[in-house]
């Protein structure tokens, strides 16, 4: 058995949200840098050449990427032989997230649904934990902004529609999300999971996957392409501004599902689609 | 286009602006969304005056991150206006003249901001950082306890912005995907 103790998962987490929250993925960077290269509506070139600036300002000053600094998604992927010591796990990650929004200057976006008061310190976290083999914790911090999680939707479609029912669905769902979600965006889709709550997983997970990996499944990464295609014909744009680039990437993540279900959730990612990772 | 704007505005700046037309706005604007909104519009109702004279002025629908020791304000980039659309009119009613923010208004909306000759700017939506570098000067005037949903009064100096609906009831949203749809009927 290895031993990671509990305060070194929050001195993690609370490095991770920061980060996370400044410096945006090098693939997702290199997405829009590739849209900037075919846009071809002006105000939407004009949008994305202010997207490209923001990300430098943030990284350089220490301002965070987006005032929405997002409520912490954190995924845990536990190794079998690892044991946490001094602590509960999922305390400890909600120090993390404690500590990395004070320290950083991050915006507290959680709070009562019906009061409405403020939590203060953006806690609780969302925490998602899976076994692995190994003995290694690899945590993920993900911080989500409001405006894209929003616009997201879930259907129970009847297995009878297929695959062109799911495409129908993914696209209107996006159709309405447009303007309000920040695009360009990142589609993250569950198909299957064998019950409801499982197919948001997928599609939340799903939003994890680099930009410049294709889709391990051929079927779901030409499902992929067509969604990506189809969307940005949309002519919604950058900032919806109008032009050819909505979506940087269409992400699939499948399960098989219960006989009688066709689960499909659309988790929608702003152009700020903010992950970084730790592994100890 | 590309117009430069002062706070206030007044109507005859309104009737020259376009959908489409990028705007460099300067002077005091003023921060505030849902919890704010909520406060405002029940202040009006109990016959209350509000923290600030809304005459000629522009609400910026925003609630910053904080900002770090040296810095005027955190990250400041658009919230979602759609929010906003059940308090607009009202705002309007009584003289607001410009509202910035992000995404689709409403049709009611639209309607009120023609009958009261109002318009509706869009910032780019998670570029917080670089809108940051447009405010000049920060000041919570209202609502404090509400922490980044206080209302802010911004002092702010060539602050970016496209005219989504103008005083005539155009919708750039609209306009944009009818210019750039590709293929019409894509899902079946």
């Amino acid at each position: 058995m290895r031993r990671i103790s509990c305060a070194k998962v929050a001195k993690t987490v609370a490095n991770l949200c920061q980060e996370a929250n400044l410096f945006l993925p090098s693939d997702v960077l290199a997405s829009l840098n590739y849209a900037a290269s075919r846009e071809v509506s002006p105000l939407g070139q004009a949008a994305l050449s202010q997207i490209l600036e923001n990300n430098k300002i943030a990284a350089e000053e220490k301002i965070p990427i987006c005032q929405d600094c997002g409520t912490a998604v954190v995924f845990l992927e536990m190794g079998n032989e690892v044991r946490i010591i001094s602590g509960n796990l999922f305390d400890a990650v909600n120090e993390g997230v404690r500590q990395g929004y004070k320290d950083g200057y991050l915006r507290k976006s959680l709070c009562h649904p019906l009061t409405r008061k403020n939590t203060g310190d953006n806690t609780p976290a969302v925490i998602h934990l899976y076994m692995v083999p190994g003995d290694k914790l690899k945590i993920i911090v993900c911080p989500k902004g409001g405006g894209a999680e929003n616009m997201s939707r879930l259907a129970m479609l009847s297995p009878s529609v297929g695959k062109d029912g799911i495409k129908k669905f993914v696209i209107g769902t996006v159709e309405q999300a447009g303007f309000n979600s920040c695009p360009p965006i990142v589609v993250g889709v569950g198909i299957g999971g064998g019950t409801f709550e499982r197919a948001a997983f997928l599609a939340k997970k799903a939003l994890l996957r680099s930009t410049n990996t294709p889709n391990t499944d051929g079927e779901l990464n030409l499902l992929e392409y067509e969604l990506y295609s189809a969307i940005n014909k949309l002519g919604m744009g950058p900032a919806g501004l109008g032009g050819s680039r909505t979506a940087l990437a269409v992400f699939i993540g499948m399960e098989p599902c219960h006989i009688a279900s066709l689960p499909v959730a659309v988790n929608i990612n702003c152009h700020a689609a903010r992950h970084k990772e730790a592994i100890l | 286009m590309k117009v430069d704007l002062t706070t206030p505005l007044k109507d005859e700046d309104l009737a020259k602006l376009k959908i489409g037309d990028e705007v460099l706005l300067s002077g005091i604007i003023y921060s505030a969304r849902d919890a704010a909104h909520k406060r405002m519009i029940e202040a009006l109702d109990r016959g209350r005056t509000l923290p600030f004279d809304v005459k000629g002025q522009v609400i910026y629908y925003m609630g910053p991150s904080p900002a770090r020791p040296g810095q005027v304000i955190g990250s400041a980039g658009p919230t979602t206006s759609g929010r906003m659309d059940a308090y607009a009119p009202r705002l309007m009613e009584i003289g607001l003249k410009g509202m910035i923010g992000k995404g689709m208004r409403s049709q009611s909306v639209i309607e009120a901001m023609k009958k009261y000759q109002c318009v509706y700017f869009g910032a780019t939506g998670g570029v917080g950082a670089l809108i940051s570098k447009s405010i000049k000067s920060a000041k919570v005037i209202a609502y404090e306890d509400l922490g980044a949903e206080a209302i802010y009064e911004l002092i702010v100096e060539n602050f970016p912005l496209i005219v989504i609906n103008d005083v005539l009831g155009n919708d750039l949203y609209r306009e944009g995907i009818e210019k750039y749809k590709q293929g019409g009927k894509i899902a079946n």
